[in-house]
């Protein structure tokens, strides 16, 4: 399957050009076929998939059938699939089998969406290159050298690939947005609370949020017409109702302002990436839209709160892990203190206990106030520059990610360098505002995105803007060069 | 020398709600381990705490009644430590703005006054589960039923300088929390239990001695028992030049010792912080007021009505109110005989005796209310005496069900008939000619000590039955003829 987008999908099943059946057959031989390249899933669940899509196929035929009744998706293997192994890409789970169905992949089911299988990511999506995974390194579809991005650099890959139409993912710094724009996909984190966290494994639960990973704006507002719902199971779900999010693609941008902030382009960025993206934001111009300079005076700060505010909060939900009730449980433990501590230190990889160990250490006593408590008030400061700039401007734009994708362990042995990968994607889940990455051309072969960052709950502008772009480019529809005119 | 204690209690009052403080799994004592959980209780990925609204009006209730600041935007925050029976690592508790904030409660001494004791605070949090050590031969069980169950922990100011100050503070918080029905209370099903900080200085010193912390306290009588052995040992090791750690120490009621569970060096650093899968709670004076107008009567309101209304003693009104089970059991013994004074004699007597006797609760008595206050009314309306009355009470302890059956079975009642009774004594007068001389004889202002004889004989005579205060006055009326 090349380059195919979920209303594609959507419309050959109403059609009767193809069965859900049939579609989720092709789907599955062709992960079996291709994705030892990519290393993009964990888990392929191909009989209840063909469960699913049979019965997708009945609502079909009874004329039930809602736009993504029997199209093949997959999730991140962080969301809770019931009798469906959810790994979080870590040894400590390499067995879990959850009891339990998360609300957003319930969701799919209950709309009759069929999920192929667990895409892989970085360990409890601690990464930004998908090379933290136990399962193995994921490999970008459009340079197998280059690293997908992460943390969901699996479903990137797996979308990237044309194995599936969509897929889910998670952002708690960038793991949405980055390997979309690492793999030319349109990946949007919601704001948070617009998507029920219920039954995702936790990293940072004030920061963590779920959205859809495909190739068109219009295939994202789609399956987040399915995703975006109040979920009393979360109690930070917002109580409100779902607009469809495909109503206002089409609205003109004319008298469009877009603020363009100058921290964004400074020191560190890619000349090259820096130069696609203003070309992206001109685009808009000819369609009427207005380019405010504007400043986030904040930005730099934001990394130092959040590899504060995200270890801390990880450090405490991590902790369940124990050996105790499920999960990986070392061999003859002497006493429950070597339990505990074997347990841990033989089922956790290294990034995750880098981030464990920094997360205790923030919130030891001593160091709360000068760490958790200072970085929580650089929180607000940055949500204060977002609010502020939202007064003058309806839609933010700039680079996604400082440079294209990098070559697979160039940064592995610099955890520093690699939380910088993140610098324009963390600001966004500390002010919990939504963003979009949405393709934006190519340095040396390899994709560029555009960041559109919208005040809360505006994800219906951020997509309607990115749609509009993708009618008068053709960034989103080119396919790395291993998949054509195959 | 001369010292002086301080104490401090923490109480854990677990809270009335049909189901836990961020699952909808039952709250209940005694089902078969792990079949009262959900997701959220066993700890599982993914899974998410939902706030109970309902442990917020109870936790706000008691705040009310003890004249407490509430807090209008208080904050769930984790305590974080490893143990097998806490199953995500943490406890959901409160740290920085608690639900309840500074307020107090008046306990009553012993010598008839009554002291103020501070309440530095009470925050929800939720429970733990339970480790079960034996039957898993070398292994340890975990029974999660009671993880997340809501718990309301009760901080004082380090106010009490006595272990029965701090009885008669454990004792009042009792009563209030049963009174509001915001929990059971139910010491030994582990609803109420305490930790208490003691520590002792020299008299006249301003300064806190160091604080040893005694660890899950489950009865008033073990409260005073362990406070006054860990004073005695913090005595004995400051008098012998010695130094007290700073450190956490276990009860043991079986041994009567205290014992060293662990050092403040060895003490978890909890890393609170603010929980965020929580949102701060947010209320407003529309809510404190309609949870405040709606309090029951309280322990000391109820205490002052029964000296204004019934005119009972201080201390028979603060035994009477000291839980709202014995308050309603004693009103409604009251309504039903119309008596207070005899009411508050035989709630406190009889019934308490044989309470105790028995080791049953009040509420669980074999005599109800209803039957008590029957069988008092055959006091006040002259069928019985007391004396008879307490063979009643007996049977009725023991299944009997109709006062007037066991009272005619018995054949006790009273002989009020002026004519038998005179009759009984003019024989008793004269089958005790000597008895009669010495009455004679003696000073007036004697001869009523030298009734009593007679009187036995009378009441001897009729068997019991005859009513004692007619015995008494015909007695009196034909004795003193004859001087």
């Amino acid at each position: 399957m090349s380059y195919t987008t979920i209303a594609q999908l959507s419309q050959g099943l109403k059609d009767g050009t193809f069965s859900s059946r049939e579609l989720t057959q092709d789907v599955i031989a062709d992960i079996k076929l291709r994705d030892h390249q990519y290393n993009s899933f964990i888990t392929l669940s191909e009989e209840l998939a063909l469960a699913q899509a049979e019965a997708a196929d009945k609502r079909i035929a009874a004329g039930q059938a809602a736009a993504m009744t029997g199209v093949p998706i997959a999730h991140k293997d962080l969301f809770c699939t019931q009798g469906v192994r959810t790994t979080a890409a870590s040894k400590i789970l390499e067995n879990f089998v959850p009891p339990y169905e998360s609300t957003v992949s319930q969701l799919f089911l209950d709309t009759g969406a069929v999920s192929v299988g667990k895409t892989n990511l970085d360990e409890f999506a601690m990464g930004s290159s998908n090379e933290n995974s136990y399962f193995g390194k994921v490999k970008n579809p459009w340079d197998t050298n280059a690293v997908p991005g992460g943390s969901s650099g699996g479903s990137a890959a797996a979308v990237a690939a044309g194995l599936v139409a969509g897929a889910t993912g998670t952002d708690t710094g960038g793991s949405i947005r980055q390997p979309a724009a690492f793999c030319n996909l349109t990946g949007i984190k919601p704001t948070y609370g617009r998507v029920s966290r219920f039954g995702i494994v936790a990293y940072a639960s004030s920061l963590d949020q779920a959205g859809p990973m495909t190739h068109t704006a219009e295939d994202a507002a789609l399956m987040m017409n399915v995703m975006a719902q109040f979920d009393p199971q979360d109690s930070t779900s917002m109580q409100m109702e779902t607009p469809d999010y495909t109503a206002n693609l089409n609205d003109s941008l004319a008298g469009l302002k877009i603020g363009v902030p100058k921290e964004f382009f400074e020191a560190g960025l890619d000349a090259q990436v820096a130069e696609a993206t203003m070309n992206a934001i001109k685009q808009y111009e000819a369609m009427g839209a207005e380019i405010i300079d504007i400043s986030l005076p904040n930005l730099q700060l934001c990394i130092p709160a959040y590899y504060v505010i995200a270890p801390s909060e990880a450090s405490s939900n991590l902790s369940r892990y124990d050996g105790v009730r499920y999960g990986y449980r070392c061999d003859d433990p002497a006493d429950l203190m070597d339990m505990y501590c074997r347990s841990r230190a033989e089922a956790f990889g290294e990034e995750v206990k880098r981030r464990i160990m920094v997360g205790t250490y923030a919130l030891s006593e001593g160091f709360y106030d000068a760490y958790y408590v200072k970085a929580q008030r650089i929180r607000r400061m940055i949500k204060n520059d977002f609010v502020n700039a939202f007064s003058q401007v309806d839609v933010i734009m700039g680079p996604v990610t400082p440079s294209p994708a990098f070559d697979i362990g160039s940064k592995t042995s610099d955890p520093v360098a690699m939380y910088l990968e993140d610098i324009y994607t963390l600001s966004i889940n500390m002010a919990g505002i939504p963003a979009l990455s949405t393709p934006a051309g190519f340095v040396n072969g390899r994709p560029v995105g555009l960041h559109i960052m919208g005040n809360y709950f505006s994800e219906a502008k951020l997509l309607n803007v990115a749609h509009q772009l993708q009618q008068v480019t053709d960034w989103h529809q080119q396919q790395p060069q291993s998949l054509q005119g195959a | 020398m001369s010292w002086e204690i301080v104490i401090g209690l923490e109480i854990h009052v677990q809270l009335a709600t049909q189901s836990k403080l961020f699952s909808g799994a039952k709250v209940g004592f005694g089902a078969e381990p792990n079949t009262q959980t959900t997701l959220v209780d066993l700890g599982m990925p993914g899974a998410l705490p939902v706030f109970n609204a309902e442990a917020l009006r109870l936790a706000v209730m008691f705040g009310t009644a003890i004249d407490a600041e509430i807090g209008k935007r208080s904050i769930f925050a984790r305590k974080n430590y490893f143990y097998p029976d806490l199953p995500k690592g943490y406890q959901t508790s409160q740290m920085d703005d608690p639900i309840v904030g500074l307020g107090h409660i008046d306990i009553e001494l012993e010598d008839g006054s009554s002291k103020r004791i501070g309440v530095t605070r009470a925050h929800l949090e939720e429970d733990a589960g339970k480790s079960l050590h034996e039957d898993f031969d070398g292994m340890t069980g975990i029974d999660l039923n009671r993880s997340s169950t809501p718990l309301l922990e009760i901080v004082s100011e380090p106010d009490m300088r006595s272990a029965k100050e701090a009885v008669a503070y454990m004792r009042k918080m009792h009563a209030i929390v049963t009174t509001l029905g915001i929990s059971d209370g139910n010491m030994a099903e582990g609803s109420m239990r305490c930790d208490a900080n003691v520590s002792i200085r020299p008299k006249g010193q301003e300064e806190y001695g160091t604080r040893t912390e005694l660890k899950n306290i489950n009865s008033f009588r073990f409260i005073e028992r362990a406070i006054n052995v860990e004073v005695e040992r913090q005595i004995d090791i400051l008098e012998d030049g010695g130094s007290i750690t700073q450190e956490t120490r276990l009860y043991d009621a079986d041994k009567n010792e205290t014992r060293s569970m662990r050092s403040k060096e060895e003490a978890n650093d909890y890393r609170y912080f603010p929980c965020p899968d929580l949102l701060p709670i947010i209320i407003d004076d529309d809510y404190i007021n309609g949870i405040r107008e709606q309090l029951p009567e309280l322990p000391d309101q109820r205490r002052q009505r029964f000296i204004d209304d019934y005119q009972l003693s201080a201390y028979d009104s603060g035994v009477l109110s000291s839980s709202r089970t014995m308050a309603d059991y004693f009103e409604a013994v009251q309504n039903a005989c119309g008596d207070a004074k005899l009411s508050a004699n035989w709630v406190t007597g009889e019934l308490a005796k044989y309470l105790n006797a028995n080791d049953v609760e009040i509420e669980n008595s074999p005599v109800s209310s209803l039957q008590l206050g029957q069988l008092l009314a055959r006091i006040k309306d002259d069928t019985i005496n007391g004396k008879g009355a307490k063979t009643v009470f007996e049977e009725l302890w023991h299944g009997a069900e109709d006062v007037d059956a066991v009272i005619a079975a018995k054949g006790l009642k009273q002989v009020s008939d002026m004519g038998a009774i005179e009759a009984m004594v003019d024989e008793v007068i004269s089958n005790s000619p000597n008895q009669v001389q010495q009455y004679i004889d003696a000073e007036p202002e004697k001869r009523g000590k030298m009734l009593g004889y007679f009187m036995g004989q009378v009441m001897k005579a009729s068997k019991g039955a005859a009513n004692p205060g007619q015995v008494n006055g015909i007695l009196k009326k034909k004795l003193d003829a004859l001087c």
